[in-house]
């Protein structure tokens, strides 16, 4: 365990533990939109960055993104200092240039006095902020399916060539952890649609309710050593299999005890 | 064969020695990129038909040699005869037999290839006497257009690989740290970081595999020495980087070249292939433990990626983005192992910190910036190309006596260092001593060493524009600050040089490059305004006429600018034939007139013009 002071309060964490998950733990509320517990952190957004300092550091002073800064004995944070608002506001600011109709950002950007960027619109500008959480996560799938593409301010998430990509399987998980609702589905309960690609869904045997794609089936049945039958069966059908089979154990049970 | 000792080598420097004792001269042609697009290949194959046809007495096509970069690439192609050196410039292929005939068949000097000193007007024969090399000292690019770098052999007669000897035979990894550590050398990449204390964190680090990484991925607009040392020089490079294995432990090196280099890969490849055939790298090199190969990575040519943990992504086969360096790159680096990274120019200087020793090195330069440094001078001077001076040496000596001055010798307005992150000096610097530490506490740093002089028609908003927008494109767009932020800068830039700005606007472009600086997540952000902060620091009016006159004083800024003909107009229609727009009216012998609304303000007609009679502002 170490000991640190945030915020003018002392705190013990975890060693090898991030800064920013001490901060939370203290109730203290730092906005970052690049960070999620699902994947590593990543420090594109800036918006965690902190003061920091130390007592034999003479003064001198650093700015660090909590998401990142490993906890270290002795380190004095400050989370809302003058020069960290000053950073997080321009952030917000030159956010809101880019993707002024984000709710997330609008949100974060009001909470700190912004309603409207003082720079000039970005001319092509979208929801997408770039936080790379959806490319992180199809990594972290094992798809890879999709990749940051190009550069500089023209960068993109985008699948390879522009086409449909070849390496996705439907599951969506880049859609769901996208902060701002940029990544766009289709699912009408036979078919699904993302990233210009059609996906069949399997369906139940029992319900008929659709389960996954037939592709995630098929990589998970190879992949994960998950039964082949097991997605022939949707959640409420494994279910209600399960309170049957529960129930012929609880019934052994009483037979027993008598 | 494999080379297993000192002796060996000794015995093969002795071997190509013997072979060129044969010939009474040598002709050096320098065969770097530069002199390469003149057509130096060609006259290379010149020499080769005629002495295929005609025989000389102690001179044959093998003592033809096809050099790297000499520097001088202003005056390409170079043709050196040695032992005199006599100095050929801007030699055509008609000139080869001329060539042959009078200066190697006979001792004839011919006069109309010499070199023309600028200031004195008078030829000059050989190379050491131009005021270009003569006040270089060559360390790094000691073998530069001496030795043919496709041959292995040459660059063992020149002394090669016996420092690898020495390491591997006599000194332990320890040693060998401290004698780098001694010798002060500071990473040539940019940063300037202690080599030695580089080299010590990761040795220090446990671990099995530990790696080597030669940066080669030199993207500042206007530099090209690491590529010149890649292509001329490329075994010295390969034994500093197996100097630095052994120091480090590593069993395994990266070269990262970026693709725009073919050459250099070529080189390159074929240095690690000679190296491999005699046992220069490969197991038990010098029949000692140490085991050591090197694999070429070649980069698609972004900028970010010579910024250390992008270059590493990318050897990866990642997406080349840089990551905090809150953990660094000496303990978790390439695979998330240790990782010494150096650039070329650091790799090229250590064989000969062993050679000499780290006293003779720490005595060169100043006290702690020891050494030389490799510049690319280029811009508005005379004399441009490459070259190596002490550290300590005055930007006016650089500019000056190496580069013999401004162009038609106007005024001197500013020198930019560093590259895009660097920044520009004026005239009042101009006596500044070059180091490290010099030109960041003067607001721009060494970066790799590019250096651009401008003139009095260089316009420092534009400068700023320029490598601000270049910078926009060059960011990996990962962080925010600098995705964001610079692209902010730029249109900021964009509107002042348009006369559209106000004079908040400076206020704004300050207090947004604070915050670049201090929330970006690397080297590029972070020092991504330095264009902008030293123009604003050293050349504020400027920007103060483009918001407040609505004037660009350097008649650079199209939107802020009109071309005029003045009354000294002698009406010889240069002007009018030159305008590709039709802008330009006017008869024989009397003053013409510009149309403003056809007139696209593209200078044409000013460099047209032999009477300076036309007037921008």
């Amino acid at each position: 365990m170490v000991t640190l002071t945030i915020n003018g309060k002392l705190v013990r964490a975890r060693e090898g533990e991030m800064l920013l998950d001490a901060i939370r733990r203290e109730g203290i509320e730092i906005p970052a939109t690049c960070q999620h517990e699902a994947v590593e952190p990543y420090g594109a957004c800036r918006l965690c960055t902190v003061e920091i300092t130390k007592a034999d550091w003479g003064g001198w002073k650093n700015h660090v993104t909590s998401c990142l800064y490993p906890v270290q004995e002795g380190l004095i944070v400050s989370t809302h200092s003058e020069d960290v608002i000053r950073i997080r506001k321009t952030i917000l600011d030159l956010f809101l240039a880019r993707c002024p109709n984000a709710e997330l950002i609008q949100n974060m950007a009001a909470e700190y006095g912004i309603t409207r960027t003082s720079y000039e619109e970005v001319p092509d500008g979208n929801d997408c902020i770039l936080c790379g959480l959806c490319t992180r996560v199809c990594d972290k799938m094992g798809f890879q399916a999709i990749s940051t593409v190009g550069r500089g301010h023209g960068k993109e998430v985008a699948p390879p060539l522009g086409e449909a990509p070849p390496d996705c399987v439907g599951c969506l998980a880049c859609a769901q952890i996208c902060p701002t609702n940029y990544i766009k589905f289709t699912d009408d309960g036979t078919t699904r649609t993302i990233w210009g690609r059609e996906f069949e869904l399997v369906k139940c045997e029992t319900t008929g309710q659709p389960t996954i794609t037939k592709e995630f089936a098929a990589y998970l049945v190879k992949h994960r050593n998950i039964p082949e039958d097991y997605f022939t069966r949707c959640d409420s059908a494994h279910r209600e299999e399960l309170a049957k089979t529960m129930g012929r154990i609880t019934h052994w049970g009483r037979q027993e005890e008598a | 064969m494999c080379i297993t000792s000192s002796r060996q080598l000794k015995q093969v420097r002795k071997e190509f020695l013997d072979g060129d004792a044969r010939f009474e001269k040598k002709v050096m042609i320098c065969c770097g990129t530069g002199c390469l697009a003149n057509g130096a290949q060609e006259i290379v194959d010149e020499f080769d038909s005629i002495l295929r046809k005609k025989r000389i007495k102690g001179f044959t096509i093998e003592a033809v040699r096809s050099t790297g970069c000499h520097g001088f690439c202003e005056q390409g192609p170079l043709v050196i005869i040695e032992p005199r050196g006599t100095f050929y410039t801007k030699v055509k292929v008609k000139d080869v037999a001329d060539i042959i005939e009078k200066s190697i068949r006979s001792d004839e000097v011919i006069d109309k290839h010499l070199y023309t000193d600028p200031a004195t007007k008078q030829k000059i024969e050989r190379y050491p006497d131009v005021a270009f090399f003569s006040h270089q000292q060559r360390i790094a690019l000691r073998n530069l257009g001496k030795i043919a770098p496709h041959n292995i052999k040459d660059y063992i007669a020149n002394g090669g690989y016996q420092s690898l000897a020495k390491v591997l035979t006599t000194m332990t990894p320890d040693d060998v740290i401290t004698e780098v550590s001694k010798s002060g050398l500071r990473g040539r990449g940019g940063g300037g970081f202690s080599a030695g204390r580089k080299w010590r964190s990761c040795a220090d680090v446990e671990s099995d595999t530990h790696y080597v990484i030669c940066n080669g991925d030199e993207g500042d607009p206007g530099a090209f020495m690491d590529r010149s040392i890649m292509e001329g020089d490329p075994h010295s490079v390969l034994e500093g980087l197996a100097i630095a294995a052994y120091a480090v432990g590593a069993k395994e090196g990266f070269v990262y070249v970026r693709d725009e280099y073919p050459l250099a890969v070529v080189h390159m490849q074929k240095a690690i292939e000679d190296c491999r055939k005699e046992g220069l790298l490969g197991e038990n090199i010098f029949e000692t433990n140490f085991c050591f190969d090197v694999h070429i990575a070649r980069g698609a040519g972004a900028f970010v990626c010579g910024e250390s943990s992008a270059l590493m992504k990318s050897v990866a086969g990642e997406v080349g983005e840089p990551r905090a360096k809150y953990v660094r790159s000496v303990v978790k680096g390439l695979h998330d192992q240790p990782t010494v990274l150096n650039n070329v120019e650091t790799f090229a200087n250590i064989p000969i910190i062993f050679e000499k020793g780290a006293d003779w090195y720490a005595g060169i330069g100043t006290k702690k910036s020891t050494g030389t440094k490799v510049f690319s001078l280029v811009g508005k001077v005379r004399n441009t190309g490459l070259i190596e001076v002490p550290m300590g040496i005055t930007l006016r000596q650089i500019i000056f006596d190496i580069g013999g001055g401004i162009i038609d010798d106007r005024p001197f307005k500013a020198v930019q260092t560093g590259g895009p992150s660097g920044g520009c000096l004026p005239e009042s610097k101009l006596d500044l001593p070059v180091d490290f530490d010099s030109l960041t506490e003067n607001g721009s740093m060494m970066g790799s060493g590019g250096m651009i002089v401008m003139d009095d028609r260089t316009c420092m908003v534009d400068v700023a524009k320029y490598f601000t927008d270049f910078l926009v494109k060059e960011s990996c767009g990962k962080c925010v600050p600098c995705r964001e932020g610079l692209y902010q800068l730029h249109k900021l830039l964009v509107k002042i040089s348009e006369g559209r700005g106000e004079e908040s606007d400076i206020d704004r472009m300050e207090q947004l490059s604070e915050v670049i600086v201090n929330a970006s997540l690397c080297g590029l952000g972070q020092s991504g305004p330095n264009p902008l902060l030293s123009t604003l620091k050293y050349f504020r009016d400027e920007y103060t006429a483009h918001i407040r006159d609505k004037r660009c004083p350097a008649g650079v800024c199209r939107e802020l600018i009109t071309y005029n003909i003045t009354d000294e107009c002698t009406g010889c229609m240069a002007c009018i034939s030159a305008c590709a727009y039709h802008a330009i009216t006017g008869q024989k012998k009397k003053v013409h007139v510009i149309d403003q609304e056809k007139c696209t303000k593209c200078g044409a007609c000013v460099a047209a013009c032999r009477f300076n009679t036309i007037d921008v502002r």
